[in-house]
């Protein structure tokens, strides 16, 4: 974090865009999406839905770093192939 | 280019030589010429900048900072009311570092409504961060639009700078002035190369939150840039004398001081009044001296200190006043000389709203305060009492309405004339 | 016609922002920035997008970006557009980037509206985004002029008494070249809009209804849910107004054209937590009517621009 400081310097109050600017914001959930690929139709709704931006088009992939659980990929899927399953362990824990 | 025209005018023609790009403009008296100028040039194909006819003041100063941001040398002008509208914006202006110049029209504060001379607006704005001149002559009304961006866009300062002219007195009479020509300015002030702007080939994001870890050094730094535009400034006036060969001091004008025994400390037009002042007395045999104040912001304390230390006594002169205190020059003076010259000063408030000030007044003062027991802060030309002062006829006077009682607490108050 | 897969992939909002789980704002930047593209200059009011976006030193969004003052959205853009100008004469660019303002509700109807009046009557080009969440919503949720009747905040304990501005139909009356309304429930008609917009020269404003989770109270995974039947209910109306001509797009054509019934508005304020006092007290019929009237008088004030209706 420190290193980015130095870099901008002192003079104003200029930041440089980054993913993660709030840390790994994975971490702030309750509940986690989890998808069943034989229910995806590949819509792509998930994808547009996604408020955070952690589900990749391509691969409909979500990013569990910083999905933050919000719940709307699950509420939004038409097949209903997403679930929203109660975290056991934190982001934090699973790297560990 | 020697012309003979109106300090508003100059201000034009001057912000004009210097290829000023963007100019967001609302007008106020007694602003309006300037910006009434500045379109007239720009209609008639003399002037190649974007005018952006603002709905308040408060839109200038956000426009001339988004387009200073951008890129572009973006200048205004205000007065009074308009400048004090935008005084958030001022912070703003200052915060995010941009090299703007606004002139600013001195102008009284109401109500009552007055439209006529005083630096109460500037005054009020002296904690922003902008650099603040004021101005004492036409002609250097025209030098220091041009030094001023010479100063503001070095990227030691890189502060706004709001210079300020007297209403009226500069700002609506013709003098004879010579207003360089925009290849004479080039050769003195480069084209504006900012330090980052917005731009979709770096995309960084300007004016973030900034949590408390990190804000101290943010305005540690604005004040850095105050204290390097002390050595810019001096360098500016020094090399605009080489190019163009003109004076007009650096953050101070000395007049007479070598051998002065009591000096007059003034800012803008009263300071040229106060140089008519000290001739007079010279004539009598007073050694007298003035100091004028050019650069307020940053207040050049070294100056203070070395030009006062050892004089027999002071007369700041305020054309304000700082409610609840003293005038706003006088209580920086002093802070100036604290603990390192104690002489004997006096404050002497005129001019307030306009009220004319001749140099008789200037040099009778002087001697009042030199010679006789004055207190410190003498209300020149006013008086205490000029027949409004509250009696119980006025403390009844709608009460009759109701219950006929006089309003407000006036017990122990002598209301009986 | 857009479908989805023509949204382009490329994320200029950068997940791990400081924005909260299911924020409105934040999904409507996605979908705004992949209609604009990188050569956008985005200048963001002061809001709960000067929040999201984190804090110094880091950014969540991947273009340049001024942070300005709460009431100056339509002056900022005034002076970035005279900048780019004068840049353009110095050959310093050859493309002159879009310039989109985003502010919320606070920053376009109240404190905001001067400068946002000001730049539409000057002819700014440029596009005002404003993210609608009926309420100051980075202050902690007190009312704004977008506050519905009978609504909850912070300083409208009792629910709103009085009804909220319509701004668009204030935009129209500048005579700009585009108004229009935009819902995250219809993500393909915001998405056109915008690119539309684009293409326009002159003041463009758009306005969206965000339902913010936190300051309406119901679940975050309802946000795009409670969208929906906001605009099935008639409580926002999506539509364009080019030209002297008003359209009604997606859901909101199908209604008007009685291809669908509209909803009660009954049940789209029942999705929300802020109006359950209301709905609860004394009042709550009879403000409950007043919003199915203003739904009315919105419909009839806007079909007095569709030339069918005239």
């Amino acid at each position: 974090m420190d290193e980015k400081k130095e870099e901008v310097g002192y003079i104003t109050s200029v930041s440089r865009p980054v993913k993660g600017c709030a840390g790994d914001t994975g971490e702030w959930r309750v509940f986690r999406p989890v998808k069943d690929d034989d229910k995806c139709n590949d819509c792509l709704l998930c994808w547009i839905f996604c408020p955070e931006a952690t589900i990749t088009k391509e691969t409909l992939e979500i990013d569990y770093q910083y999905c933050k659980g919000c719940g709307i990929c699950a509420v939004e899927c038409p097949t209903g192939a997403i679930t929203m399953i109660k975290e056991e362990k934190t982001v934090k824990e699973e790297k560990r | 280019m020697r012309v003979l025209e109106t300090g508003n005018h100059l201000i034009a023609l001057a912000a004009e030589a210097s290829a000023v790009e963007v100019v967001p403009a609302y007008p106020i008296t007694p602003q309006t010429q300037i910006i009434e100028m500045i379109a007239d040039l720009i209609s008639e194909g003399k002037m190649d900048a974007e005018y952006i006819p603002v709905e308040s003041e408060h839109s200038a100063c956000a426009a001339l900072v988004s387009a200073s941001l951008t890129g572009a040398r973006a200048f205004s002008a205000t007065s009074s009311h308009g400048l004090a509208y935008m005084h958030e914006m001022l912070h703003y202006a200052a915060g995010i570092r941009v090299p703007v110049v606004m002139a600013n029209v001195n102008r009284a504060l109401g109500p009552g409504w007055n439209i006529w001379c005083d630096h109460q607006d500037s005054i009020s704005q002296r904690d922003t961060g902008w650099l603040q001149v004021y101005v004492a002559s036409h002609q250097e009304a025209v030098d220091t639009v041009v030094q001023a961006f010479r100063i503001t866009e070095d990227s030691r300062v890189l502060l706004p700078l709001m210079l300020n002219l007297d209403a009226f007195v500069i700002s609506h009479t013709y003098m004879d002035a010579d207003v360089p020509s925009r290849a004479e300015v080039a050769s003195y002030l480069p084209p504006y190369r900012p330090l980052w702007r917005l731009d979709t080939r770096k995309p960084v994001t300007h004016g973030s939150v900034v949590y408390p870890a990190d804000f101290s050094e943010t305005r540690r730094s604005m004040q850095i840039g105050q204290e390097n535009a002390r050595e810019v400034a001096r360098l500016a006036a020094g090399e605009f004398r080489d190019v163009f060969g003109r004076w007009h001091g650096d953050l101070v004008e000395p007049y007479l001081l070598d051998d002065a025994r009591f000096v007059i400390i003034a800012m803008g037009s009263l300071a040229a009044e106060g140089k008519v002042a000290v001739d007079a007395m010279r004539r009598e045999g007073l050694e007298v001296g003035l100091l004028r104040v050019r650069f307020f912001r940053p207040f050049p304390n070294d100056e203070i200190r070395q030009l006062c230390a050892g004089r027999e006594g002071l007369l700041v002169i305020d054309r304000d006043y700082s409610y609840g205190n003293q005038g706003a020059l006088f209580t920086e003076i002093k802070g100036a000389l604290y603990g390192r010259a104690d002489v004997p000063s006096h404050n002497l408030i005129v001019g307030l709203g306009g009220r004319d000030v001749t140099y008789a007044q200037i040099a009778d003062m002087v001697k009042k305060a030199w010679k006789e027991d004055m207190p410190e802060v003498i209300w020149g030309d006013t008086q205490v009492s000029s027949g409004h002062e509250v009696t119980r006829e006025i403390l009844c006077e709608f009460s009759e309405l109701f219950d006929g009682q006089p309003v407000g607490l006036v017990e122990g108050l002598d209301t009986d004339g | 016609m857009v479908r989805f897969k023509d949204l382009p992939e490329e994320e200029l909002f950068l997940s791990g922002s400081t924005a909260c789980q299911g924020c409105p704002s934040s999904l409507a930047l996605r979908i705004a920035f992949k209609a604009l593209g990188k050569n956008t200059i985005l200048i963001v009011v002061a809001s709960c997008t000067s929040v999201l976006q984190g804090s110094y030193p880091l950014s969540a969004i991947n273009l340049p970006l001024m942070n300005v003052a709460f009431a100056t959205g339509g002056a900022s853009a005034s002076g970035v557009v005279a900048g780019i100008k004068a840049l353009k004469k110095r050959g310093e660019i050859d493309e002159a980037p879009n310039v989109l303002v985003w502010a919320g509700d606070g920053g376009t109807y109240d404190i905001g509206i001067q400068s946002l009046s000001g730049a539409a009557e000057r002819e700014t080009d440029f596009i005002y985004f404003c993210y609608n969440n009926e309420m100051y919503s980075n202050t902690g949720t007190q009312r704004s002029g977008a506050t519905p009747l009978g609504a909850w905040t912070t300083t409208t304990p009792g629910g709103k008494s009085q009804h909220r501005k319509d701004i668009s139909q204030i935009m129209i009356a500048h005579r700009i070249p585009y108004v229009a309304t935009v819902s995250l429930a219809y993500p393909l008609d915001f998405y056109q809009k915008m690119q539309k917009a684009a293409t326009i020269r002159g003041t463009k404003y758009i306005e969206l209804m965000a339902p913010c989770p936190p300051g309406w109270k119901f679940p975050s995974s309802q946000m795009i849910e409670v969208s929906r039947m906001a605009v099935q209910s008639g409580m926002w109306l999506l539509y364009e107004h080019e030209e002297g001509e008003t359209r009604f797009t997606a859901a909101t054509k199908r209604m008007i054209e009685g291809k669908v019934k509209r909803k009660p508005v009954k049940e789209y304020l029942e999705i929300q937590g802020r109006f359950r006092q209301i709905l609860s007290s004394p009042e709550g019929q009879e403000a409950e009517d007043k919003l199915e009237e203003e739904v009315s008088e919105s419909i009839r004030r806007l079909q007095g621009w569709v030339p069918e209706y005239i």
